[in-house]
């Protein structure tokens, strides 16, 4: 050992950097700027991406998967994770459409909705944390039991003709300036907002980041790891409720395939974002930037005609190569 | 050191298991106001663990802690870091991913306001008062905002006490604190530590450096396989005491508890008993 007190390493660019660059972290950086080359190359490429219509479509199209994805951050965050995102996001639509065609008022049923879907996050805490459950085993278990609820209670059909009051949640456009922009949107960007805000001031939002850095460090500075695990997963039960009452709202039918493989479109915008699968590092812009990513690789390649059967692999592709990007980066400034 | 005072810290028949492991073997320990004990003996001896039972982040078997003469009830880190007992861990126990001012502060932060369960941190305050704590300290790390894996080990372990002692804790235990330094940081923390002393802090140092304790220590404690086998004042000169505690340390000499636990307790040869 070579160490010495009094022998401080050259400050790292994090700390040496300006305010912007504390907000946004080097992360953030490498995968906004993929996104922001992507995204000119489709300007240039095609007449139809940058046009207002197309960007609040696809606003619009990963507004949920975006906002189920808060939640999924938070729990990958303590270096947990949860399958049950999916699920759980038609499970909670299909509550709000049965309150609503059972003639309960809109803020009932999205009441009711919300917390079909927050008590599942609240059941996947408990399994991990009163009954020591791996996440995984624990949200794999609860992934299929929250589908099987919707099937069941619908005997696999649809639930159509939902009330116009509840559809203009997802369908509505708030006329700002010149432009329309969606309702799931706006929540999307409050929810973000919001998220970003208790992750990087709030005392619970440090102790998660503090929990998936090193669990029995974050346990003896006084830290209650079980009440704080119990939270993030009840919240990610909550955020994934937000994300599938707006998609059914949008979609004007409540079906019990919706949200089908939704959990690995999560996963995904959560990793691409920057989030490390073995917590403690990853912030909700990055999330908000994965999701949006991953929404224009898809119009992308649909506006570049590529065949849509071939699309999950190409999203496949790029789900790796961000993982190995970040390899490369956290190498890379280990090094320096 | 009279032993007529009142320990601030008494620790009695602790007995600890790990499954099949049995830790701790009945340990008494005292502490007492202002005093540094040196907590010494070979590896797997319990040290870590009977501390560990102090700050909390372990329940014991079967024991009693009283502090200042009172029962203390310490069920968890938390517990005992509000009773003013500071642990250091000998695997610094910092979070890598978070800033220098975030791992002094962790798990009591600076609130701003509060609203239910939700507490606003003011990071600045925290900030600042960790500068003002390594600058105290004499700790050269150039920002606050560091993240701890940036440091070097030497830097980790000064954030580690430096967070032990930022609270004004009335005991303070370290664990190893010396071991992962060079002979000039192992000077700076050693200054360190008797430097709490005079601020009115009572410290425990775990340390496998016998001329550590011999240094800064008034009183040595010896393990071994669970049991103290030794308490006595540190004395004499460096030679004789090394000798002496590393007989105890080894089981070459086991005489605790006899009428006459002095110069001339029993010399045995080493019991052939695996650690
Ligand atoms: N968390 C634990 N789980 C199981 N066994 C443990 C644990 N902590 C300590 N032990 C065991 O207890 C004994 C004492 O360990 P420890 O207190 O760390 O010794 P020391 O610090 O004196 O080297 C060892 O045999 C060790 O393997
Ligand atoms: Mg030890």
């Amino acid at each position: 050992m070579h160490e010495r007190i009094a022998a401080a390493k050259p400050a790292s660019r994090a700390a040496n950097g300006a305010g912007w660059r504390r907000l946004i972290g080097i992360q953030e950086l490498g995968i906004l700027a993929i996104f922001l080359l992507w995204c000119t190359f489709l300007s240039l490429t095609t007449t139809t991406f940058l046009t207002p219509t197309n960007v609040f479509n696809m606003l619009r199209a990963f507004s949920w998967i975006a906002i189920a994805a808060f939640g999924e951050c938070l729990v990958i965050l303590t270096a947990g994770i949860d399958l049950s995102v999916g699920s759980n996001m038609a499970l909670s639509g299909l509550g709000a459409a049965l309150l609503l065609t059972w003639g309960a008022p809109v803020w009932l049923a999205v009441l009711g909705g919300m917390l079909v879907g927050t008590l599942v996050g609240l059941v996947n805490g408990l399994l991990v944390t009163r009954f020591q459950l791996p996440a995984f085993i624990a949200t794999l278990g609860m992934m299929s039991i929250a589908r099987g609820i919707t099937y069941g209670a619908t005997g696999g059909w649809p639930v159509r003709g939902l009330p116009k009051e509840f559809n203009r949640l997802g369908q509505y456009d708030l006329p700002v300036g010149e432009w329309g922009v969606p309702v799931p949107v706006l929540v999307m960007l409050v929810l973000a907002v919001f998220t970003s805000i208790f992750l990087g001031r709030t005392t619970n939002g440090r102790h998660i980041y503090a929990v998936g850095g090193n669990e029995e460090a974050a346990r003896v500075s006084g830290i209650n790891n079980r009440r704080l695990k119990l939270l993030v997963y009840t919240a990610c039960g909550f955020f994934a409720a937000a994300g599938g009452i707006l998609m059914t709202a949008r979609l004007g039918v409540a079906a019990p395939t919706a949200a089908d493989g939704y959990e690995l479109d999560i996963i995904a915008a959560v990793v691409i974002g920057g989030v490390s699968l073995f917590g403690g590092e990853g912030t909700i812009l990055g999330v908000l930037i994965g999701a949006a990513l991953m929404q224009t690789i898809r119009t992308g390649l649909n506006l570049l005609g590529f065949p849509t059967y071939w699309q999950p692999a190409a999203i496949g592709a790029v789900i790796i190569f961000a993982i190995m990007f970040d390899r490369w980066q956290k190498g890379r400034s280990i090094q320096a | 050191m009279s032993s007529q005072q009142t320990p601030i810290v008494e620790m009695r028949n602790i007995h600890k298991r790990f499954g099949a492991v049995q830790a701790l073997r009945g340990v008494d320990l005292e502490l007492y106001p202002g005093e540094i004990l040196g907590l010494v003996g070979d590896n797997a001896a319990g040290k870590s663990t009977l501390m560990k039972v102090l700050s909390g982040a372990y329940l014991p078997n079967e024991g009693d802690i009283l502090l200042h003469g009172q029962p203390a009830h310490i069920a968890n880190p938390e517990d005992s870091r509000r009773l003013g007992i500071e642990m250091v861990y000998q695997d610094f126990a910092l979070c890598n991913n978070l800033d220098v001012a975030a791992n002094v502060f962790l798990g009591r932060e600076v609130v701003r306001w509060r609203l239910g369960s939700l507490r606003w941190m003011n990071k600045r305050t925290m900030e600042q008062r960790a500068r003002t704590m390594l600058d105290r300290l004499r700790i050269d790390i150039s920002s606050v905002r560091l993240r701890v894996e940036n440091l070097s080990g030497g830097q980790r372990q000064a954030v580690a006490i430096g967070r032990a002692i930022a609270f004004d804790a009335k005991v303070i235990i370290m664990d190893e604190p010396t071991a992962a330094l060079s002979v000039a940081a192992i000077d700076k923390v050693l200054d360190l530590i008797s430097s709490l002393r005079e601020h009115g802090a009572s410290i425990i140092i775990i340390s496998h450096r016998l001329e550590d304790i011999f240094r800064i220590g008034d009183r040595v404690a010896v393990l071994r396989q669970g049991r103290k086998v030794a308490d006595r004042p540190v004395a004499g000169d460096i030679h004789e005491f090394r000798e002496q505690v590393v007989a105890y340390m080894v089981g070459a000499r086991d005489d605790y508890g006899s009428e006459n636990d002095g110069e001339n307790g029993a010399v045995r040869s080493p019991s052939p008993v695996n650690a």
